[in-house]
């Protein structure tokens, strides 16, 4: 059989979202980020609403998800994706408006833009790329890294005295008024992708009935940050990130 | 500088300058204003606040948690096409400069008050234009000018912000109207702009293409951003930025002349000094002296042709402002040595007196 013939379109069984273009992706081999931009994309599509959401980008390893997801995009300075998002849903409110944040950008040098956007309870969704490690810049210590855990600014691992305890953000915001929907999810399953999938889903539809922020946390790997192959990447995030940041709904209302 | 001009027609108001801006952005159809409180010009949130726009013209009035905020919101507004705008003074501009830079970058309009107070650091409450070099000389990192707008007026202060957004929007690029803490807190006749409609969605489509409006079938995905990884692809946005600029320097220069015509020396002062500055030359002019005085409105573009002209038929020039001197480097690059510059100022928020600054004129130059 030529192999033509089995790249056949009455062989289709499941296609990639059309949201999703074709550019080649920077990212490593076993990152989440991939897995995630799709599940975006495939919401998007499913929800018909391409026409209606607002991304925000990050600095950090996500900067370029303008380039995968054919949505109209606004890229942030480091930290402050959550005020754009703000002036932008407050402008347009019938738009979806979504923020895609690193932990280093949301929990570090974004912590007060996030805080106060999610205070407020802004009408958006911030999806919470949590992989305890500054993957873009080349694998520093983030608000997020565990005690013990290696970086290339805490070579010896992450030492509590001089360095202070991980931050865990997203317990804080679900402590907030203005948030609606708080939740930890992982990518690293099937079954894990389609939670996360219907997790995203729900923030997305939150944005739209006026009931606050929605945060969705997504713990991933960082096989280059944790110089780790994919597969060893996800038995450590699930050994050691998982109980630290532990799964499922902090607050649903 | 005169406050006259369209009072006889029009209903007159008499305000703040700080209320006048915020007056004047909801008549000319601004979509947004964030700020966070900062002395001496809290009154234009304040009085946005009290107004309540969003009632009347839907625009969007919000209380950030900080300057850095506030100028990142107007960037997210202004990624949608929307009118955007923040005001401060002096250490919460400072704290603004990483957002005005990529604001620059990412090719956004929007309007940023400054009304100035004396620094460094936390300074004084008390009134200053030492921020200068901080808006025309760049402020933040990167190659660029910033649009500057000298106010000396209650007037000029709701006018200014008129002109700020159609430049904004001309040359995509944040303005700054760079006032000052006496502008802001007096109280002065002024005729406010007429009311002109928030634009419509499809006028945003049309005048803004590139806004974040949500992708339509008919476009690719506009993307808002000031990242520029490679470098002839860098290269190639400051290109564009500087050949903005040098359009800005041929077309939009402003200046108000007074009694310059037969000066044999020319004080060169902006914003409140240039209100100073007048009463000094007429004061000059009853001793004898014949001077003159050039008030740039735009600090950026700086009148420079228009000294240049001046400092062939004039006996020396002095830059009066409240700073240890900083406008002054302009005056002497455009004078360019042709004859002596001088430069009188006070500091720390002290206003100078006509009566200084004459003395300054007779003791620098006239001798």
């Amino acid at each position: 059989m030529n192999i033509t013939d089995i790249i056949n379109p009455a062989n289709l069984v499941m296609q990639k979202t059309k949201v999703m273009n074709d550019a080649p992706m920077h990212y490593c081999p076993g990152c989440s980020h991939g897995v995630v931009h799709k599940i975006i994309g495939e919401i998007i599509e499913e929800m018909d609403i391409q026409d209606k959401t607002i991304g925000i980008a990050p600095v950090g390893c996500a900067v370029f998800a303008y380039q995968y997801l054919d949505i109209d995009w606004q890229q942030a300075a480091h930290g402050r994706a959550p005020a754009l998002a703000t002036a932008v849903k407050r402008l347009l409110p019938d738009r979806y408006v979504f923020t895609y944040q690193g932990d280093g950008d949301l929990a570090a040098i974004g912590t007060a833009e996030t805080i106060h956007a999610a205070n407020r309870g802004e009408n958006i969704t911030i999806i919470f790329i949590n992989n305890g490690i500054y993957g873009m810049t080349g694998g520093q210590m983030a608000p997020t890294t565990l005690e013990g855990m290696k970086s290339s600014t805490s070579p010896s691992g992450r030492d509590i005295p001089r360095n202070g305890y991980p931050l865990n953000i997203t317990n804080l915001l679900a402590q907030l008024e203005g948030t609606c929907y708080v939740t930890r999810q992982s990518v690293h399953t099937v079954a894990s992708v389609r939670k996360c999938k219907k997790a995203i889903q729900k923030g997305f539809e939150n944005s739209m009935q006026n009931k606050g922020t929605s945060v969705i946390e997504i713990v991933s790997t960082c096989s280059s940050g944790w110089k780790l192959n994919p597969v060893e990447s996800n038995k450590w995030m699930v050994e050691n990130m998982f109980p630290a940041y532990p799964m499922g709904d902090l607050k649903n209302i | 500088m005169n406050t006259d001009k369209k009072q006889n027609t029009e209903e007159v108001k008499l305000m703040k300058g700080n209320e006048a801006i915020a007056h004047a952005a909801i008549r000319c159809g601004c979509d947004g204003y964030f700020g966070y409180p900062i002395t001496p010009q809290s009154e234009i949130m304040e009085t946005l606040m009290d107004l309540e726009p969003w009632n009347t013209t839907g625009m969007v009035v919000l209380q950030a948690e900080s300057e850095t905020a506030s100028i990142n919101m107007v960037y997210g507004a202004a990624g949608c096409g929307k009118k955007s705008m923040t005001s401060s003074s002096s250490p919460g501009v400072s704290l603004m400069q990483e957002g005005i830079s990529y604001m620059v970058g990412a090719e956004l309009p929007c309007v940023i008050v400054n009304v100035m107070r004396g620094g460094p650091g936390l300074g004084t409450i008390q009134p200053s234009q030492a921020d200068y070099f901080q808006t025309v000389k760049g402020g933040g990192h990167g190659d660029y000018k910033l649009i500057t707008l000298a106010p000396a007026s209650v007037q000029e202060m709701a006018d200014h912000t008129v002109m700020a957004f159609d430049y904004a929007f001309k040359y995509r690029t944040p303005v700054m109207i760079l006032a000052d803490g006496i502008i802001g807190q007096m109280m002065e006749k002024v005729v406010l702009p007429p009311y002109t409609p928030r634009w419509t969605e499809d006028e945003i489509r049309k005048n803004t293409p590139w806004a974040t409006l949500g992708k339509t079938k008919d476009r690719k995905p506009n993307v808002i951003n000031s990242l520029r990884l490679q470098a002839s692809d860098m290269e190639e946005l400051n290109l564009l930025l500087q050949s903005r600029y040098r359009e800005i320097e041929k077309k939009e220069v402003l200046f108000e002349e007074f009694d310059c015509e037969d000066a044999d020396y020319i004080i060169v002062a902006f914003g409140i000094s240039a209100r100073i500055c007048q009463k000094a030359v007429e004061i000059a002019r009853q001793k004898g002296i014949k001077a003159g005085m050039l008030r740039p409105i735009t600090l950026y573009p700086f009148p420079t042709e228009a000294l240049k002209k001046y400092a062939e038929k004039v006996k020396g020039m002095l830059s009066v402002e409240m700073s240890a001197g900083q406008m002054v480097e302009d005056v002497r690059l455009a004078v360019n040595g042709k004859v002596p510059v001088e430069f009188y100022g006070r500091m720390g928020g002290i206003v100078p007196s006509p009566e200084e600054v004459v003395d300054a004129l007779e003791s620098k130059l006239v001798k």
